[in-house]
């Protein structure tokens, strides 16, 4: 049913596989909610500081599976996900796996910017607090770290206690950007990141994917294919809950092996 | 310019004009008319109050504010006794309320099942509903020897036997007090405020409380750092609605507060509020008396002034604390 990148066609496919380790190995994973089965039998292998991305029509359960990895859908009663999705070959899905600790390893930034009614430097600072205790001044030099890294320090950096919701939809965006990289998480999970975005945030956001994958795995949800093809390395299209097809993103949008892949690609459905 | 060539049609374009910026006007004055009712019925009463009691508030000031002896027969009228009745029992029932209708809001908003959100939302507007007089009437029969014959003597005896605290427990359990005033009104306004709680907190974004789950905050901090900054006005405006109505409340208090002028330490001891003084009085009030009860109903109104501008206040710092 599904069939992986580990067979490789092409010496670019060879290296790119082989240069990085698996940083999430997704087994045989089913997800339910009220009755209706989401996630049908996924299993993939997530590479370690590559940018993943996941495509496919709305509904195709992409945005569900981007969700259990940091299994914020925990939250809501009534949803049920079975199998194995390891993190480090711990099973982030038993339910001793510690909630706090998942959440300061996988970092999450959501589809349309929000930045919590509190200063710019409390919304970064706001998150560290929950895992460490750091004093006055290391909380400085990490807000300013994590800023830095978002690629929006020097627009803030006068205006840190000001209120963050005076900031425009792509600083805010990367505000939030800055917030979960600013846990120093292993993963960090966009879920279409730039959708609510003008073409130039977007491309800013795109700028600093590119950064950010020296550091982080990263695993992007997005309905636009272009921006897949542009930032990712590998890619996965899902189509009704099920994973059709994953691979070298060069792979996937010149050659893939599925027609349902390649009818997505070309705009026959979706 | 069209004028000539297409002579009809504009000349039906411009009757319309006319008539939608006649209707428009006629639109705004009303609405302006509207809104000064409110201001004008405000000055109405405030005006009228300050008429009547005009006696007390301008012939016997320094008396009127600073004393708390009321004999009508002597003809002294000290308002302290009802300020001090009125202000403490809305503290104690606000004391009590706000973390009640804080869990109440928080279970039915993030907690509870959703069939059971709208039934217990449903019961709740219903509470908001009763009487006042039901309220008065059970606090009277039911709530007063309750009191009397099980939780009074017990405070005294352990809160009472405290320093300093202690003093707020002292007394004969009577039943009738501040105490009991201010728990009675404490069960009028909390479905009022929870109701308004429960309903600002459902405007929170998902996302926004998803944002803080995902960066490992627990469903309390969520609540506490998330969700109260982001609903603090309409939630700190629901509590103010609140202290309001357990300032004017009559009826409830009137019953339970044993109508006494004198300030007393404890809590267990029984005092009077100054709506529950006006409705005690008023019917037989003649002369200086009537002036005094009216010169008190002022007062109502600047106390309410003031607790309102202290809200006020507060949202401006805590918003100037947030940076904006």
């Amino acid at each position: 049913m599904t069939s992986f990148a580990a067979t490789p066609t092409t010496t670019a496919d060879a290296q790119t596989t082989t240069a990085s380790r698996t940083r999430i190995q997704v087994r045989g994973l089913d997800f339910h909610y009220n009755g209706f089965h989401a996630l049908k039998q996924i299993s993939m292998d997530i590479p370690e500081r590559k940018v993943t991305a996941i495509i496919g029509p709305s509904g195709c359960g992409k945005s569900t599976l981007l969700r259990v990895f940091n299994r914020i859908y925990a939250i809501y009663p009534g949803l049920t996900a079975s199998g194995e999705v390891l993190l480090d070959g711990e099973n982030i899905l038993d339910p001793r796996y510690s909630m706090n600790r998942l959440r300061s390893k996988v970092g999450m930034v959501f589809q349309k910017p929000v930045p919590f009614p509190m200063t710019i430097y409390e919304n970064i600072a706001y998150g560290i607090r929950h895992h460490e205790k750091l004093k006055r001044k290391a909380m400085d030099e990490r807000v300013e770290e994590a800023l830095r890294s978002a690629a929006l320090w020097d627009e803030v950096k006068d205006k840190l206690k000001q209120s963050a919701l005076g900031l425009s939809g792509g600083q805010q965006q990367r505000l939030c950007i800055a917030r979960g990289i600013a846990l120093k998480p292993e993963v960090l999970l966009l879920d279409e990141p730039t959708s609510a975005l003008d073409p130039i945030a977007t491309g800013r956001i795109e700028q600093l994917i590119e950064e950010l994958k020296k550091t982080f795995t990263i695993v992007i949800v997005t309905h636009n294919m272009q921006q897949a093809a542009r930032v990712s390395d590998h890619t996965a299209f899902m189509y009704m809950g099920e994973l059709i097809e994953f691979g070298n993103t060069e792979k996937i949008f010149t050659k893939p092996d599925k027609k349902q892949t390649e009818d997505y690609i070309t705009g026959r459905f979706g | 310019m069209n004028a000539t060539s297409l002579p009809a049609e504009p000349r039906d374009s411009d009757q319309r004009a006319l008539r939608d910026a006649r209707n428009d006007r006629l639109f705004r004055l009303i609405l302006k008319c509207c809104a000064l009712l409110v201001l004008l019925t405000l000055l109405g009463a405030a005006a009228s109050t300050l008429w009547g009691g005009r006696e007390v508030l301008f012939g016997h000031t320094w008396e009127f504010l600073t004393t708390s002896d009321w004999n009508p027969v002597e003809n002294k009228y000290g308002a302290l006794g009802p300020i001090f009745g009125t202000l403490v029992t809305s503290i104690i029932a606000i004391v009590i309320a706000v973390p009640v209708s804080f869990g109440i809001a928080l279970f039915l908003s993030e907690i509870a099942p959703s069939w059971l959100r709208t039934p217990v939302a449903t019961a709740i507007e219903l509470l908001a509903a009763i009487p006042s007089i039901i309220y008065g009437m059970w606090g009277l029969f039911v709530f007063v020897p309750f009191m009397a014959d099980h939780v009074e003597p017990k405070l005294s005896d352990t809160l009472g036997q405290l320093p300093i605290i202690g003093a707020l427990f002292d007394g004969p359990p009577l039943g009738l007090g501040i105490l009991t005033a201010g728990i009675v009104l404490a069960v009028m306004i909390i479905p009022f405020i929870s109701s308004v709680m429960r309903e600002v907190f459902q405007t929170v974004p998902t996302r926004l409380k998803e944002s803080a789950y995902a960066l490992g905050s627990t469903k309390w901090e969520v609540v506490w750092d998330i969700m109260l900054p982001y609903t603090r006005s309409a939630v700190i405006g629901g509590i103010f609605l609140g202290l309001g109505r357990a300032l004017g409340e009559t009826m409830a208090v009137t019953f339970v507060l044993g109508n006494s002028y004198d300030i007393q330490a404890s809590l267990l001891m029984p005092g009077t509020s100054i709506s529950s003084s006006i409705a005690n009085e008023f019917n037989e009030a003649v002369g200086t008396h009537r002036s005094a009860l009216i010169a008190l109903g002022f007062l109502l109104f600047v106390v309410t002034f003031i607790v309102l501008m202290i809200a006020r206040l507060m949202l401006r710092r805590l918003s100037r604390r947030e940076g904006n």
